[in-house]
């Protein structure tokens, strides 16, 4: 066994150390390899913009991105777009969020509720949400309200069927206890199936986040005049195809953001239960 | 002595759309306050079900059950006659801490007084859980989980126990001492317990009294008193005498001619 050359007793056994090291050594790996993938990536399409092997007009480069990033910073236009795009998606995530979950918990008190209604519910979770949106405009308007009504479509029905199931997969003698403490269908509810189903509820709330912005940007493209949808169709009409792919980039980086913050709500709840 | 819980003719049957399956018939069964009673029988023969009833979460189809005298639907509504259930499995809730756990009953019933919160605390320290109140169940061993569901099961004072083979999620080492160890709480607090098990040693090391159910649908086969010579405060001893063997024997041929004849 290798000891260590210094009197103290080490803190840790010299195994112990190497498997340490190695942990991280493959953790930076990992994360050199994303980046490197992500230079890699940028450096060929910069390349290929500029010996023409793509043409730039079409295809855009990195540096005609950072070049309309920053004309967009200096002319605002960048938190207009991204402030609506934002807004409406945060505002439709919330309520996919509070109306799947108030739905659900109905459903679950409800037994025959939930069986009355759910070949309603598949179908209207298999229904391409986009087909909604000319109707939603007719009824609706062109503005902010329709398209954070066709953010929550995407998204709540296939959230209200994922939180039944799962509220119906609880271990019903987590229930008979509660029951033979004296409890109610109530307390069932409010002791067992919801503190038991916070790791489905983040689960969804991850789908829900990538859903909601979906349905936004659709309704961005058809009845919008500001969001980064708008600008994506405006974008793709005029042939400024700088500003189509920007604004795709600001999208995905909105999505890599939300996705983050989901999943530090998961670790921090990991942490105290 | 006046029997605390007496069920005449319980009768109960399950059903759906492939037809009717019976689990209990004309159940007649008379549990002296004080005793400890366990009930064996075959697996899947309906045991479980027979306590589902006598804890009011089934109905009996027929017959009838008296709790003190009162039946089902007046000892349910009435907090003061609650009756202690515990389940196979300890079930503590990981998304609270042990004291959390152990005081759910109190908190169903809204009965969160000093004086409960008082006995909880004096049950942690009696059974050695005080300095893992704060804790995580997951941290907790076996059988200190299942002192917990005692604890949460006698928090709201009960004065009858129904056990459904509490213990048969435990290791045998474990399964051994704390199946003694809470056999000896409840006899120490002079609570009635009806215990279920398909485990015949523990029956007849546990009770003062074993019932032995048929096949399905259940009926009571036959009664056997208990009774050691050198008393109960060392079950571990009571495995050890000729009456145990003797008991074991006498019981094993009841429930084996049950086989037979079926």
């Amino acid at each position: 066994m290798v000891r260590h050359p210094h009197k103290a007793p080490p803190p840790v056994s010299a195994r112990q150390e190497s498997f340490l090291r190695a942990h991280h050594r493959h953790h930076h790996k990992i994360a050199l390899g994303r980046v490197f993938l992500l230079l890699l990536f940028l450096g060929l399409w910069e390349t290929a913009a500029g010996l023409g092997w793509i043409d730039r007009f079409f295809f855009s480069s990195p540096s005609g991105i950072l070049k309309y990033l920053g004309q967009m910073f200096a002319d605002r236009s960048f938190f207009a777009h991204t402030g609506v795009t934002l807004f409406e998606t945060i505002a439709s995530f919330i309520l996919v969020t509070v109306l799947s979950l108030l739905a659900a918990t109905l459903l679950w008190y409800q037994n025959s509720l939930s069986e009355i209604l759910e070949p309603y519910l598949v179908v209207l979770n298999a229904l391409p949400k986009s087909a909604l949106a000319p109707l939603l405009i007719v009824w609706l308007g062109t503005g902010t309200n329709t398209i954070i009504v066709a953010g929550i479509s995407v998204a709540v029905f296939g959230s209200i069927i994922s939180l039944y199931t799962g509220f119906c997969q609880v271990d019903p003698e987590m229930c008979k206890l509660i029951y033979t403490l004296g409890g109610s269908r109530r307390d069932a509810l409010t002791k067992v199936i919801l503190p038991s189903s916070v790791p489905l509820i983040l689960s969804s709330m991850k789908v829900n986040i990538g859903l909601s912005l979906v349905g936004v940007i659709i309704g961005e493209f058809l009845a919008a005049r500001r969001g980064l949808g708008y600008l994506i169709i405006y974008g793709s009409q005029v042939f400024q195809l700088n500003m189509v792919i920007t604004s795709i980039i600001i999208l995905c980086a909105i999505a890599m953001v939300f996705y983050k913050l989901i999943q530090s709500a998961e670790h921090y709840y990991k942490k105290k239960y | 002595m006046q029997p605390i819980l007496s069920l005449r003719d319980v009768s109960y049957s399950y059903h759906n759309l492939k037809g009717e399956t019976p689990a209990l018939s004309h159940i007649n069964l008379q549990i002296p306050e004080g005793s400890f009673v366990a009930v064996v029988g075959p697996s899947g023969c309906g045991k479980s079900t027979l306590l589902s009833i006598i804890a009011g979460l089934l109905a009996p189809e027929e017959g009838e059950i008296l709790y003190r005298g009162l039946s089902a639907k007046d000892y349910c509504a009435d907090s003061a006659l609650r009756i202690g259930y515990m389940l196979q499995r300890d079930h503590l809730f990981e998304w609270r801490t042990v004291y959390q756990n152990v005081i759910l009953g109190l908190e169903l019933t809204h009965s969160l007084t000093k004086e409960n919160t008082d006995y909880i605390l004096k049950l942690l320290e009696d059974y050695g859980l005080y300095g893992f109140k704060d804790k995580k169940p997951s941290e907790l061993s076996g059988g200190m989980r299942q002192r917990a569901a005692l604890i949460r099961t006698m928090a709201v004072h009960p004065d009858l126990l129904l056990l459904d083979e509490p213990f048969s999620a435990l290791d045998f080492q474990t399964r051994l001492s704390v199946s003694a160890d809470i056999a000896g709480i409840i006899r120490q607090t002079k609570k009635t317990a009806l215990l279920i098990t398909h485990d015949l040693s523990e029956a007849i090391t546990l009770a003062d009294r074993v019932v032995v159910l048929s096949r399905r649908p259940a009926g009571v086969k036959r009664e056997m008193a208990i009774h050691y010579e050198i008393g109960r405060e060392d079950p571990l001893a009571v495995r050890g005498t000729a009456a145990y063997q003797e008991y074991f024997n006498q019981l094993w041929e009841v429930l084996t001619d049950g086989k037979t004849s079926a």
